[in-house]
């Protein structure tokens, strides 16, 4: 292979910031302080600052971790960074999929297709090694001014006030103070500064181990995601196989929950099980991890002026992808409501809906993926025998297929909001309020075709009103953001999936957040009724 | 109520037998397999988690009942 143009840089500098200069009365006072540059903190730096909002951006290391660690990134996730201006990059670099097979020892019960329809920008996933999309994002925090990146600065106190937050901050030259408005921490599942704050993170742990391998090879195996119970090489147990990009397959072994961690790791006893599987032993090993697992989560995801996103605040099992990209949802979920904060549009109340909306999706994440372990590592006999017989059924029944769990994968939350306004026009279809906008492919008037995804990004990815063609354009309040599809001048929606999944009718209208979630929608949208969703949006009513 | 706990079958021993002999010549453990699968292929047909939340509470009731019961004799 030529030299791997996507091949991004994950060492980075240590420099001291004049920041560093300052103490006591004259420490440098921030609007935002992320600590953390995971996925999530650099996601979370780059939309701030899309939104002109000046970031200090906190990392412990100088390096991008090792390892694939979270490798599948959803639809949703890729929206989000498509707003970030990565999108792109991360589907170029990425192994698209969207079909996923379920064997049962050596015969296959069912296969799933997560995309199943045409006409979305995105798929329904891609894989991708966490250490690339964090360089990525790396690079464009590098493109944008407004964010600071600090490498080797890592919190080690916090006190909070009442109209900010005092942060020391170590380095390898001594520690120093800084003042900030807010401080979003990202900063892990074990993070310093939840601890800190003093917050609880309590939630079930599950005994069974799981070994995670990155192996290397060159085979033609189909991009799916595969995934056995009882497999013949892995007897009693669950395997898991997943394609990422550079000809790295990761695999996942369920072990026996009294298996020795240590001696499980070594290359010399996973080799044997891995060509078992494989059925060659044409593969190098890349990784190699062993791990245990938790969900749980925090009981309130803000603490006065210190706000919690990613891992730090929630934790779930890996089978669902539902860490990083319900990480990524925090993000998208946090910036806007912080950015009109900060520029006292809303009031900081609005803050406090980040918690409802992300804490009720973890609480959805983590049964979701609670219930994946639970039937892939039964607890009881019976519960086993239960387990045993959806399995056995979903060889000939359409309803045991159903009901056969390795890992219901993520998809965006529905949010039962105090920024949503209720439904009053009798609607059959489309998205309510509080859920994720449905892209579909449009025409633009020049004849370039787009999609609805992109076209709200070129609104401002702020509030915008989605509407559908009926004459005349609707009266828009100052600042909010128009998509016309249908009618004079509007964007053409040739395929018709636009109007079928809005379920829209001439004059119909969607409010859509910055988050390119619905806040209300109406069949004819009048000033009035239009005007109270947007305050309700913005918390201000 | 959503549960029907009244008599549904035309004729309730037919019913009773035909369950009493799926599970004749079977071990204990083939017996508590075929209950585990006959209770999915039934849960699935009533389709409404209502009604099977009220039958598991009812047996579950049962149970419990029993359980009360064996612990009063024991006394």
């Amino acid at each position: 292979m030529a030299a791997n143009t996507a091949q991004a840089k994950t060492q980075f500098g240590y420099r001291r910031h004049p920041d560093q200069e300052r103490s006591g009365a004259n420490v440098a006072e921030h609007p935002v302080v992320v600590v953390g540059a995971g996925p999530v903190g650099l996601s979370l730096a780059i939309d701030l600052a899309q939104r002109g909002q000046r970031v200090v951006l906190l990392d412990d290391a100088d390096r991008i971790g090792e390892g694939s660690r979270a490798i599948c990134f959803s639809k949703r996730s890729l929206e989000f960074w498509d707003r970030l201006g990565v999108g792109d990059r991360m589907v170029e670099k990425g192994v698209v999929w969207s079909v996923g097979k379920i064997f049962h020892g050596a015969s296959q019960l069912y296969q799933f297709n997560l995309l199943p329809e045409e006409g979305h920008k995105r798929p329904a996933f891609i894989n991708l090694q966490q250490f690339y999309a964090e360089a990525y994002l790396v690079d464009r925090v590098e493109q944008l001014p407004e964010i600071d990146l600090r490498w080797r600065n890592k919190v080690i106190a916090l006190e909070s006030r009442n109209d900010g937050v005092a942060l020391t901050i170590a380095t390898p030259e001594g520690s120093y103070q800084v003042r900030a408005s807010f401080v979003v921490a990202c900063d892990g599942a074990r993070s310093s500064l939840r601890q800190m704050v003093g917050a609880d993170f309590a939630g079930q742990v599950f005994e069974d181990q799981f070994l995670i391998a990155d192996v290397k090879m060159t085979a033609a195996f189909p991009t799916e995601r595969w995934f056995w119970f009882d497999p013949p090489f892995h007897a009693g147990r669950s395997a898991l196989l997943h394609k990422q990009p550079d000809d790295i397959w990761r695999i996942d072994l369920q072990l026996n929950p009294d298996a020795d961690p240590v001696a499980e790791k070594q290359p010399e006893n996973v080799r044997p099980r891995i060509e078992r599987m494989l059925g060659h032993d044409k593969f190098e090993f890349e990784w190699i991890s062993l791990y245990k697992f938790q969900c749980r989560r925090m009981a309130k995801f803000i603490h006065g002026r210190v706000i919690f996103a990613g891992d730090s605040a929630h934790q779930v099992s890996p089978f669902g992808a539902r860490g990083a990209n319900s990480g990524l949802e925090d993000a998208e979920n946090l910036a806007w409501k912080l950015d009109r904060v900060l520029r006292r549009l809303s009031p900081e109340s609005l803050l406090e809906t980040y918690h409802i909306e992300r804490s009720a999706a973890a609480d959805e994440n983590i049964r979701e993926s609670t219930r994946s372990t639970d039937f892939m590592a039964p607890v009881t006999r019976q519960e086993a025998r239960l387990r045993e017989a959806v399995l056995s059924l979903a060889k000939d029944t359409e309803f045991g297929k159903r009901m056969v769990n390795g890992g219901r994968l993520s998809v965006p939350s529905v949010y039962d909001t105090p920024l949503s306004s209720g439904d009053r026009d009798d609607w059959r279809g489309g998205p309510r309020p509080g859920t994720s906008m449905p892209d579909a492919p449009v025409t633009e008037q020049g004849g370039g075709s787009s999609y609805l995804t992109d076209v709200f990004i070129r609104q401002g990815t702020r509030f915008t009103l989605l509407e559908f063609g009926n004459g005349t354009a609707a009266d828009v309040p100052e600042g909010v953001g128009s998509i016309r599809v249908g009618g004079e001048g509007g964007l053409v929606d040739a395929q018709g999936l636009a109007g079928k999944r809005y379920d829209a009718e001439p004059g119909t209208a969607y409010l859509l957040r910055p988050d390119g979630y619905v806040a209300a929608r109406f069949r004819n949208a009048a000033r009035p009724p239009l005007d109270a969703a947007l305050a309700r949006a913005s918390g201000v009513s | 109520m959503a549960l029907s706990t009244s008599s549904n079958f035309a004729k309730p021993d037919d019913a009773f037998r035909a369950i009493v002999e799926a599970h004749r010549g079977l071990t204990e453990a083939q017996s508590a397999d075929l209950d585990a699968a006959l209770v999915l292929v039934l849960a699935n047909h009533i389709g409404d988690l209502d009604v099977l939340r009220e039958a598991i509470a009812l047996a579950k009731r049962r149970t419990l009942d029993a359980s009360q019961q064996q612990q009063q004799q024991q006394q």
